[in-house]
């Protein structure tokens, strides 16, 4: 398990974020949501807890708490007053090395699991994102991180024992924590808590298997919500922040030409945006717009315009005008430990190693219009991917006849 | 620790701000004594309308300059309009502090072009019709409109399709002038601020804000209370094709800014439905028998309501109101533990001081209280006032709101 510490003596809190790879992409086929249930039933009780043991431990230490599967992880964190985090950390470690997995609350988790997808159901911005990420990433990688209902019916307690001890191990695993701590004294903490948990191999990367294609899905809803997306490069890459720059000048702020020009001059839709999603060898942007049936045409069009047409007119204000957006973001996360805690945590997932301020700092600072006006025409959106749910499909630039999604 | 200062500029707009000189931010908001529940029929959804427009132009700036030179501060800024009050805010780093204020002050000038009206009002219909294709689809709203009627408290803030339809730029203009004198507005800083060259500077800024006065060339007609506004319907069930939850929503009165008992009546809240550990949560969340049930109290300057709200199968909503019933009358009969208490005050406690870390948070308290009461409360005193309530309080909120109180539902469901 990696440890990774950054003191902030300023704050009155500290946060932990702790990342095991035991992500939706290392489930079966037929199982999908086991990643989310295990990640729901190691917390029905640990050690010498109950399950409302540890809520009530949490709560008298103040901690404000979350926890959710991704792509390729299971992750637990929580910010609170600092003098908390060494009983917060030792809890913790109960919940992913000791955890109860009470088989007579399985059936109670499932159900909860099934609450999740049904609610998402009845989200259509939500629905139509899934299904533009699965067609993005293909079968494997573009997995929901909720489950499915069939998946989540076949789950039975030896797969969820399963799951926990194939993947819930140190190999691999990242501790992050920020806020006024002494970073040796988490060191010593971390050692004494986690220092007997096993390192076990990891399954290797599935590989992303999305292709470009169109899909409508029918419905009478007010609006018809659009999702595109395309590949690009995953955070860590070398020309990473020229692409972000990009996607940052299309929509970031509401100076962004997305928000300026699809939305304040034409009045086209209330909510449009692009934004970037990294997984560690593969990575999307990803679109989404709102509109009503009737101009949901024309906004898709006058949006993959500007998204296409990016490096045409690009000037030297709109990428100073995103710099300062970005300085100004990081140093503001100095406010937070929460934040800290969970960049460090991404960044040394991502990367390998973890990335201060500074030099996060310095390499969007020395980015050129040329370097980005370079970047985006040697790689422009192709093959595109899109999802529409509304009450009449759309022309697409895609050829309606494609192949289905491995 | 933070130092509160406030005063009151020669126009009447008053200014108040919680200053932290080691904060690495600075935020700032103004605070508008204009919502939903000062429009009539045909103003309705006219606080929200502007709020839009703010951010469209003034005599000094286009629309577009406003939204570049916001993003040029690195601002982390909006606005949202509420039933009470639309707020202008945005945080950043400190040495943009004069040109921060230049322009949303300049930005609280509109220039309310009829162009740009009518570009807007097209983003408005847009995102009503965001609202209708999402959970609960309108249920709140609805749950409002017939505890407060549509007219006053339970007016809609986005309006209504037909509203905003009909809605004229020369209406809008008079509504401007009519709510937003210096008198009726707040603006509140928190964090890293210089706070004297803040004063001179707005001093200067809205020196003639205090012209601003109704030209009464658009009279606006008295409501028609013999029927419903244009849009509106009281009808508590909505039914909602294709989706495969039912969600519920009970209103019932509630304590308001004032009462006393609201600190006790937050505590409740938490032991009854907080997210992760409440008796709601327990009983129905961590059995998956409902996705969302929860309770909480909702105050307004002179009255309040609280909401308890459940997600769950069509099948199972009867079984778990029933079973939210059983937990308001056992908490009403046998009231709360001292354990329960203990831990709530210990988790809210520490949610303050967490919160208060950053002074974007610490804003829109300020400012509204601010607006509203005349009254300050440092971050020490919150933590005081919660830490205070007993358990005999707390009991006795759940008899004040809970016993024999009448109150009304809203179901949207599918088919």
């Amino acid at each position: 398990m990696t440890v990774l510490v950054q003191p902030m003596p300023w704050l009155r809190t500290a946060a932990f974020s702790l990342a095991l790879r035991a992500g939706v992409d290392v489930e079966p086929d037929s199982k999908s949501g086991l990643s989310g249930l295990t990640c729901e039933m190691v917390q029905r009780g640990a050690g010498r807890h109950s399950s409302r043991d540890l809520v009530s431990i949490q709560d008298n230490l103040g901690m404000d708490r979350s926890s959710g599967v991704s792509t390729s992880t299971s992750n637990f964190g929580a910010s609170m007053p600092a003098e908390s985090l060494k009983e917060a950390l030792a809890l913790y470690a109960e919940i992913v090395l000791n955890p109860h997995l009470p088989e007579n609350q399985l059936e109670d988790a499932k159900m909860m699991s099934l609450q999740e997808i049904r609610a998402n159901q009845d989200e259509p911005t939500h629905r139509v994102m899934q299904r533009l990420r699965q067609l993005h990433y293909g079968n494997v990688l573009g997995r929901s991180t909720h489950g499915t209902e069939d998946g989540i019916s076949e789950i039975k307690q030896e797969d969820v024992r399963c799951f926990f001890e194939t993947n819930y191990h140190a190999g691999g695993s990242i501790l992050a924590v920020a806020g006024n701590i002494e970073a040796d004294q988490v060191f010593s903490w971390a050692e004494n808590f986690f220092g007997q948990w096993q390192t076990k191999s990891l399954s290797e990367m599935a590989s992303a298997s999305g292709k470009s294609r169109y899909e409508h899905i029918k419905s009478g809803s007010s609006q018809t919500h659009i999702g595109f997306a395309f590949e690009t490069i995953p955070y860590g890459h070398p020309d990473y922040f020229r692409m972000r720059a990009g996607i940052g000048i299309l929509s970031d702020g509401m100076s962004s030409r997305l928000f300026d020009r699809v939305r304040e001059q034409q009045g086209l839709c209330y909510t449009v945006t692009a934004s970037c999603h990294s997984l560690k060898q593969h990575a999307g942007v990803f679109g989404y717009a709102g509109t009503t049936p009737e101009r949901a045409q024309q906004t898709l069009d006058v949006t993959l315009n500007e998204i296409n047409g990016m490096t045409e007119d690009l000037s030297e204000s709109e990428l100073e005008r995103w710099k300062i957006r970005i300085q100004s973001l990081l140093i503001m996360e100095q406010e937070s430990s929460a934040s800290r805690a969970s960049s460090l945590a991404s960044d040394f997932y991502q990367v390998g190693r973890p990335i201060t301020t500074e030099e996060l700092e310095s390499a969007i600072e020395s980015l050129t219009t040329e370097q980005v006006r370079s970047y985006w025409q040697n790689h422009p959106p192709s093959d595109y991917r899109i999802v529409t749910l509304g009450p009449d499909p759309l022309n697409t630039p895609i050829d309606p006849i494609s192949t289905p999604v491995q | 620790m933070p130092v509160f200062r406030e005063t009151t500029l020669s126009n009447g707009l008053r200014i108040a701000a919680e200053i932290d000189s080691r904060g690495y931010s600075a935020a700032f908001g103004y605070f508008v004594r204009a919502g939903s529940r000062n429009e009539t029929d045909q103003q309705s959804g006219l606080s929200h309308f502007l709020e839009h427009m703010m951010f469209k132009g003034t005599a000094r700036r286009s629309a577009a300059d406003v939204n570049r030179e916001l993003d040029e501060l690195g601002g982390q800024g909006n606005a949202y309009t509420t039933e009470e009050q639309t707020v202008y805010y945005a945080t950043v780093l400190p040495k943009f502090q004069d040109r921060l204020l230049d322009l949303l002050t300049d930005m609280l000038t509109p220039s309310l072009s009829t162009d740009e009206f009518e570009t807007e009002r097209k983003v408005i219909l847009e995102e009503i019709a965001k609202y209708e294709d999402q959970p609960p689809f309108g249920a709140f709203e609805r749950s409002m409109e017939i505890q407060f009627s549509p007219r006053g408290l339970g007016r809609r803030v986005l309006g209504t399709t037909e509203s905003i339809q009909e809605m004229t730029a020369a209406r809008m203009r008079e509504y401007f002038l009519t709510m937003y004198r210096p008198e009726n507005l707040v603006l509140a800083a928190s964090g890293n601020i210089d706070f004297d060259s803040m004063v001179e500077q707005v001093e200067t800024l809205t020196a003639d804000w205090s012209q601003r006065q109704a030209t009464g060339t658009d009279p606006v007609s008295c409501d028609a209370t013999n029927s419903l506004p244009p849009g509106i319907s009281l009808e508590p069930k909505l039914t909602i094709p294709e989706i495969s939850q039912s969600y519920l929503v009970r209103i019932s009165s509630g304590p308001s800014e004032a009462s006393g008992d609201r600190y006790a009546a937050r505590v409740l809240a938490s032991i009854l439905g907080d997210e992760g550990g409440s008796r709601m949560f327990w009983d129905l969340i961590d059995t998956g028998r409902a996705e969302v049930a929860t309770i909480w109290p909702h105050e307004f300057t002179d009255c309040g309501a609280w909401f308890t709200y459940l997600v769950c199968d069509p099948a199972d909503a009867p079984s778990n109101r029933d079973q939210i019933d059983r937990i308001l009358s056992d908490v009403v009969q046998n009231g709360v533990t001292e354990e329960e208490l203990n831990q709530t005050l210990n988790k809210a406690s520490a949610g303050i001081i967490m919160q208060s870390e950053r002074p974007s948070n610490r804003l829109f308290g300020l400012g509204s209280r601010w607006l509203t009461k005349g009254e300050y409360l440092s971050t020490d005193e919150r933590l005081e006032k919660i830490k205070r309530v007993t358990t005999g309080d707390v009991a006795n909120a759940a008899k004040n709101y809970f016993q024999n109180a009448s109150h009304i539902e809203v179901v949207a469901s599918g088919d």
